[in-house]
């Protein structure tokens, strides 16, 4: 937590964003139900209140920076941890009764797993396949995630991004209802997350859920229907991305950093189309709906006291932003 | 598609096989073990006894007399190097010249007796002692009686011991500490399959140590098997699934392999000192007899070297067999309950 910012004008999130668990889904009962989940280890309270609702046939999204309570959360999800406190329903069920025919609806895929070393690609398949009771070819799930080629290569000699894909082909081999990913492109080069991308969206196609934890953003953006901001074990933002985004009041930033010199932040928030404006560590950001306007204004702005811009930049507004929006920090700590 | 319990029985088997380590540990580690007792320990004559004679009038002629036997062997050092000698344990026994002579030795050590014994034999009859009642010794070395005979069958329950706990220990700790049994955890595995696929992976590598073992000793040192081969495959098998139980409750819990290294050594070394690995377990006291009986180790060892050595049938080794399956049945049961998978 290495910066302290202020938060002027924070854009209100309760106008915009849903409320967990206000709007059910007309397609069905949804997949996954968490009701006031807490799970506190000792003093720490890893998961604190969480409500949620994931629909089925809906992509969601788990967003927030490590240690939000995401994999927590996700282990309870998938019957691996027990909560302290709460209600959750998974495919309309609740664990610790007939859990083996539950646990062969929900595929998952864990961080830090680290798969037999000496096993080939499609023995590791043929293994975790036979783990269920129904489930598609290893063979398939190896082409579909990519593979195909490395059906003979041991495990350990497989590439981060390759590993990852098969921890993806070992949660969709049983062909669950439900696929459950903790952070699976973390560490990836853009490359192999965009395969990974692919792969998610061909399975979502076939009309099942996905819950995906990422603290990848354009990943969020690109993959998820709706995606829940978690900080502090608390779900603090709910919607889908363009949803989340539009509660900046404007789509694009405007980001620069002054150096030492300063500017009051009335004269900044004063400017044409600006909707907001947050301070993170040394860069400011400024929401507007038109930078094109906005940018001029500023250059004359710092020209006319005499100041000089150390960096400047133009972008679309992402769920990072939304993120600094309501926390004041950023998603990952640099 | 095939069953989880095959499916994870095989990859117990192709896994280990990938590393050149387990080669080492099935083939090569019992026949160099073998190898290296057997020769340590190989038949010989007994060494001569070393005699310290101690410098002073007489003790030239005592010399002369000693030379003459060949199971003594003769130094002539002054009293101090001959105390010296003593008490490092390079003679077993100083004598010294005059009237009376004077045999010097500790009797707590066995050679010392044997020495003062010899020796004396031999001083008497340089002084032309003679025996009453004229004797033959004949010397017989029984196959089925040698030390090395002793050795292979402690060896090979040695062997079957540690390919339990250390195989099966190790690989379940390190797929805890990998995080595989948390995902396993996470599939509709059935556990018992888990570690039943486990064990049933020991029961392949079993008959490749065993056999590598009993024809490395066969060749080389000529130790048979008296008994039957179907007799002995059952104590095997039953020990080796006694020791995979126990290597399995071992492993229940275990967070790191440091901790799991400890627990087995904390099994393995009581047991190779206390259950007649390399010395038979009749040097232990009376009171200790029952207790040591009873560890798993003494059990195997014993209805082993009964039936290679002695033939004896399965009837015979029923309370062994009786001992390791108690064990072996008793650890996977406490093994599936305490179980911890992440």
């Amino acid at each position: 937590m290495s910066t302290a910012a202020t938060m002027a004008p924070a854009p209100a999130p309760a106008v915009l964003l849903r409320r967990p668990g206000t709007q059910p889904d007309a397609g069905g009962p949804p997949a996954v139900v968490l009701r006031g989940l807490r799970k506190h280890f000792d003093d720490v309270k890893a998961v604190d209140g969480l409500d949620l609702e994931i629909r089925t046939d809906e992509c969601f999204g788990l967003l927030g920076p490590n240690g939000a309570g995401k994999t927590t959360t996700i282990e309870i999800i998938v019957g691996l941890q027990e909560p302290t406190a709460g209600e959750v329903r998974v495919l309309g069920r609740t664990w610790g009764r007939g859990d083996r025919s539950l646990r062969a609806r929900v595929g998952v895929s864990l961080q830090e797993t680290r798969l037999p070393e000496r096993l080939t690609v499609i023995e590791v398949l043929r293994l975790f396949r036979s783990f269920y009771p129904s489930g598609r070819a290893p063979a398939d799930v190896m082409e579909e995630v990519g593979l195909g080629d490395k059906a003979r290569t041991w495990t350990v000699k497989l590439s981060g991004g390759q590993r990852q894909r098969l921890a993806l082909g070992c949660a969709l081999v049983g062909d669950p209802d439900l696929l459950v990913l903790d952070e699976p492109t973390t560490g990836l080069d853009p490359q192999a997350r965009l395969h990974i991308g692919d792969t998610i969206r061909s399975y979502r196609q076939r009309g099942r859920t996905v819950l995906v934890s990422t603290h990848y953003m354009e990943e969020a953006q690109r993959l998820c229907d709706r995606v829940a901001v978690v900080d502090h074990g608390k779900v603090i933002a709910l919607g889908s991305p363009p949803e989340l985004i539009a509660t900046l009041g404007g789509e694009q930033v405007v980001e620069f950093a002054l150096g030492d010199a300063a500017l009051p932040d009335v004269d900044l928030e004063a400017l044409p189309e600006v909707r907001g404006l947050r301070h993170t560590g040394r860069t400011l950001l400024l929401a507007t709906t038109d930078a094109r306007v906005t940018l001029p204004a500023l250059l004359d702005l710092t020209r006319a006291r005499g100041l000089r811009l150390e960096s400047l930049a133009t972008r679309q507004a992402t769920l990072e932003d939304v993120f600094v929006a309501l926390t004041g920090r950023r998603l990952r700590d640099e | 598609m095939s069953s989880p319990l095959f499916e994870l029985w095989r990859y117990r088997l192709l896994e280990p096989l990938r590393w050149p380590e387990t080669i080492f540990w099935t083939f090569l580690f019992p026949a160099l073990l073998a190898l290296a007792l057997g020769i340590a320990f190989r038949q010989q004559q007994p060494d001569p006894a070393a005699v310290a004679v101690v410098a002073g009038p007489g003790a030239a002629e005592l010399e002369q007399a000693l030379r003459r036997d060949p199971t003594v062997k003769v130094t002539v050092l002054d009293a101090a190097a001959a105390d010296r000698a003593l008490r490092l344990g390079k003679v077993a026994i100083q004598v010294v010249p005059g009237t009376p002579l004077r045999y010097r030795f500790d009797p707590t050590r066995p050679e010392s007796s044997l020495a003062h014994l010899t020796v004396d034999t031999a001083v008497q009859r340089g002084r032309g002692r003679t025996d009453p009642v004229a004797t033959v010794a004949d010397q017989v070395t029984a196959r089925g009686a040698r030390y090395i005979d002793f050795l292979v069958p402690g060896l090979l329950g040695f062997n079957l011991m540690g390919g339990g706990l250390w195989g099966l220990g190790w690989a379940i700790t390190d797929a805890r500490t990998h995080r595989l049994l948390k995902r396993f955890l996470a599939t509709p595995m059935r556990r018992r399959d888990y570690l039943l696929g486990h064990m049933l992976g020991r029961l392949v590598f079993v008959p490749l140590e065993v056999v590598t073992l009993l024809v490395f000793s066969w060749l080389i040192f000529g130790v048979g098997l008296s008994g039957s081969p179907l007799t002995l495959a059952v104590v095997i098998i039953v020990g080796a699934l006694s020791f995979a139980g126990l290597g399995t409750l071992l492993a229940s819990r275990a967070q790191t392999l440091e901790t799991m290294s400890g627990l087995i050594n904390l099994c393995t070394m009581p047991m190779m000192l206390l259950s007649g690995v390399f010395f038979s377990t009749s040097r232990f006291p009376d009171f200790m007899q029952p207790f040591i009986r009873l560890l798993p180790l003494t059990a195997l060892n014993d209805a082993l070297r009964a039936i290679m050595g002695d033939g004896a049938s399965l009837l015979a080794v029923a309370p062994q067999l009786l001992v390791l399956a108690g064990w072996g049945l008793l650890s996977f049961v406490l093994a599936l309950r305490l179980f911890r998978w992440t």
